[in-house]
């Protein structure tokens, strides 16, 4: 069978989805972009992974465009109006979303809904400006089939803002992706409450480092697909990632990894990036002819290359011999100081390369702490976060994200988990949000863990405490006279399996 | 000397002690004898007796010079046998702590919190250790809560109310047979710490437990408590619940957790006697 008649077969692909790989399939046909035989080796040994952007880029990765230019003098090519109200305004944006390109086919950004919309919800019933918001999103959610289709909300507290929280808990969408811009001073406390108690039940929004974002990017930033920033008006060319743990495996010592192997990668990396960046702007014709570019809603010089890694703790832990990863990466000072000095000479190598275009940033790239594939397996956590299985403590947690969310403009993030007594007292995880963003942290993503054991008050849970009640628990589900609390319990986990998939932020 | 106590744990982040998000400090001892203790291995102190240095299975546990059982943070493996195995109900898990030992904790976990809470055992019986830690943690602009079951006469030793933000109390029972019986100790000292603390403006939130099934003694203290505090405190009605219970009390204490909609009648009950910030956990 070839390839394309494996695709056309498979059953577990939607229409959508046969269609992209069809195109990526017809891609991988050109070999216009050639790159070095070492460049090659290091992607055949894993340590370089293109994430499978195709060979022949026919548009930037990630495009975020400038909603409010299009509010303000409408779309030529679209032939849309500036909107008058509210309903015209969803209708400008669920018209034009269909045409903003990425490497997934969807929008990666859908613009600050609530700056956007504000005006015209405020001119209108409240009831009817939730029931347009509720359809607005619905279409969203069934039409834009991809979690990472993304929403930014914030600083400033709204009416919209508080319309499409109530929502997003009302109908419990997967998609869009949310987040909330936080700034300490412009957040009030009582909007970033509501954004905690919509979190515990939706997984959503998230929680971005405003003031850290705005200090490298200004303004107008935006939050797309994971957690990635970029530039409104601008996006990212591409975006490839090193896989520090196989980066590391031919290294004969520490001082080995850092004067050859990890040059060596890094630059292959660098290679593939610059060649890729020119093509897109050179060859292809999305700068000179779509008309994002054309009209301005886009403006090449706001685009940057975005410099990905993951696998950062397994990389440490590899170099210095460790092998039980509960003591290794975040819970070892040597491996975590280790992990520093990797990202510090990271930063300094990409800093240092001399960028094609990317004007906008001194022609430079930036980094991007990457999320993850699922075919990483075990082998490289995300970015720099500690692996799973060691299970550090929320504030070990977050003590190793402050140390290396710096390095990330475009974009890293770490997911903290809340047991389900936080229901009942979300006004304590805002504390902990508030503090970790002071302390540097970029990203806070936060959930509810169905657990069935919590400590009710003032005293302690012991591990031995929680087997034996896991397994009466267990015993228990089938007795008739819990059946509705069991029954309660497995729904509420039902909920919890379909709500992993938000979660689970990995790039595609 | 350097003032030292007993640490059982510290647990960074609680939600569950006190409004906001806690470090909870839990020291060793407890005065009382609930037959319903979670944690009875909070008890009492350990006397050395070395049974459960010889059933540690990973050999974390050891005699020192002094023969007293040290206990190896590194090498245990949190299996518990230790404390199953106790017969005075004690643990040799526990760290003496220094104040500067704790502040340097507290210290990693002050961007996140709003101040501390101690509990235990009984945290009041290291009031020399309480007064000093509260004082620095104060300093940083940190509130202090105890946690107590109200054996520790606050009105004789005003020390610690000073430096202390609040008290949240147990009222585990009110009939003085049933207290007597369930607590292992006379009810008169938590009944006078509830009005001192309350009249002092120091008492943040008090805590009843429901037992399944006990309607008359869950009424009684329910009935009292929200006749004292009204709506000047906080009023927690918590559900017995069977984890960490020794099994020779469960017959009589109950298996199963206490009904919720059973427990949710007397946050009523103390609704419509006046206590309105009675709620259910
Ligand atoms: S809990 Fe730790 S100290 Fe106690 S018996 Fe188990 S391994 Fe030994
Ligand atoms: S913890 Fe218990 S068993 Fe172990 S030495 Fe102390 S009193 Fe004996």
């Amino acid at each position: 069978m070839s390839e394309a008649l494996n695709i056309i077969k498979d059953e577990t692909l939607t229409y959508n989805q046969e269609l992209i790989a069809l195109a990526r399939l017809g891609e991988s046909t050109d070999d216009t972009i050639v790159y070095s035989d070492e460049y090659y080796a290091a992607k055949a040994k894993g340590a370089l992974c293109d994430l499978n952007e195709g060979r022949m880029p026919y548009r930037p990765r990630y495009i975020c465009p400038d909603y409010e230019l299009l509010f303000q003098k409408g779309c030529e090519f679209l032939e849309l109006e500036p909107p008058k109200d509210l309903l015209e305004a969803v209708n400008v944006l669920e018209i034009f979303y269909r045409h903003v390109p990425s490497i997934t086919t969807f929008p990666v950004y859908l613009g600050s809904l609530d700056t956007l919309l504000e005006p015209f919800v405020i001119k209108e019933d409240r009831a009817y400006a939730k029931k347009v918001l509720g359809l607005f999103l619905k279409q969203i959610d069934k039409t834009l089939t991809d979690s990472f289709v993304h929403a930014n909300i914030g600083p400033e507290d709204s009416v919209t803002g508080r319309l499409l929280l109530e929502l997003t808990e009302e109908m419990q969408l997967a998609i869009p992706n949310i987040t909330l811009k936080y700034d300490p001073v412009k957040t009030s406390d009582d909007f970033a409450m509501a954004c905690v108690k919509c979190m515990l039940r939706t997984a959503k929004p998230s929680f971005a480092n405003h003031r850290m974002f705005v200090s490298e990017w200004g303004e107008r930033y935006a939050i797309a697909s994971c957690y990635n920033g970029l530039n409104i008006g601008g996006g990212g060319f591409t975006l490839p990632r090193m896989r520090l743990y196989e980066c590391s495996l031919d290294a004969k010592s520490i001082d080995d990894f850092f004067e050859n192997e990890l040059p060596k990668y890094i630059d292959l990396q660098l290679e593939y990036m610059d060649k890729r960046v020119k093509f897109i702007v050179e060859e292809s014709t999305f700068f000179k002819h779509n008309f994002l570019a054309t009209e301005g809603f886009v403006k090449q010089e706001n685009f940057t290359g975005m410099f990905g890694v993951v696998g950062l703790a397994e990389c440490c832990n590899n170099l210095l011999g460790i092998k039980d990863n509960k003591k290794g990466f975040g819970l070892n000072e040597e491996a975590t100081s280790l992990g520093i000095r990797i990202m510090d000479a990271i930063e300094k190598r990409v800093a240092e390369h001399e960028a094609p275009y990317c004007d906008a940033y001194g022609h430079r790239y930036r980094l991007h702490a990457q999320v993850g594939i699922d075919t990483d397996g075990m082998d490289d956590a995300p970015g720099t976060r500690i692996p799973i299985g060691a299970e550090p403590t929320i504030l070990e947690q977050l003590e190793v994200n402050e140390k290396f969310h710096k390095y990330f403009p475009t974009g890293t993030g770490d997911i903290f988990k809340f047991e389900e007594t936080y229901l009942k007292t979300p006004e304590a995880i805002l504390p902990i949000i508030k503090g970790s963003l002071a302390n540097g942290l970029r990203y806070f993503s936060g959930y509810l863990e169905n657990n069935d054991v919590v400590r009710v008050t003032g005293y302690l849970v012991k591990k031995s405490e929680i087997e034996k009640l896991n397994k009466r628990q267990q015993s228990l589900n089938n007795v008739t006279v819990f059946g509705k609390g069991a029954q309660d319990g497995g729904h509420a986990l039902d909920r919890r399996v379909q709500k992993q998939d938000d979660i689970n932020r990995s790039c595609k | 000397m350097t003032l030292t106590a007993p640490v059982n744990k510290i647990i960074p982040f609680s939600n569950v002690d006190g409004p906001s998000n806690r470090t909870a400090i839990f020291f060793q001892g407890c005065p009382f004898n609930c037959l319903f203790c979670h944690n009875p291995e909070t008890i009492n102190m350990c006397v050395n007796c070395g049974v459960c240095v010889r059933n540690c299975p990973v050999q974390a546990l050891s005699f020192d010079e002094s023969k007293k059982v040290v206990w190896d943070k590194q090498k245990c493996v949190q299996c518990d046998t230790c404390i199953k195995v106790c017969p005075h109900t004690s643990s040799p898990k526990i760290t003496w702590m220094s104040v500067p030992d704790v502040m340097k904790e507290i210290h990693r976990t002050l961007p996140y919190i709003a101040g501390i809470t101690t509990s235990g055992g009984e945290c009041t019986q290291q009031n020399e250790f309480l007064i000093e830690l509260f004082t620095e943690v104060q300093k940083l602009g940190k509130t202090c809560l105890i946690d107590s079951n109200g054996s520790f006469d606050f009105e004789a030793d005003p020390r610690v109310l000073k430096v202390c933000d609040g008290v949240m109390l147990d009222m585990k029972a009110y009939p003085e047979e049933w207290h007597r019986h369930l607590i292992g100790h006379d009810r008169e000292i938590v009944l006078k710490n509830l009005h001192y603390l309350l009249e002092h403006g120091k008492l943040y939130e008090v805590r009843t437990i429901i037992f399944p099934g006990r309607d008359e003694e869950n009424e009684a203290a329910v009935r009292y408590v929200s006749e004292v505090i009204r709506d000047r405190c906080f009023y927690k009605i918590i559900r017995y619940r069977p984890f960490g219970v020794r099994e020779k009390y469960l017959p009589e204490l109950g298996e199963f957790t206490t009904d919720e909609a059973y427990a949710l009648k007397y946050v009523e009950l103390a609704k419509s006697l006046g206590a309105e910030k009675a709620y259910i956990i």
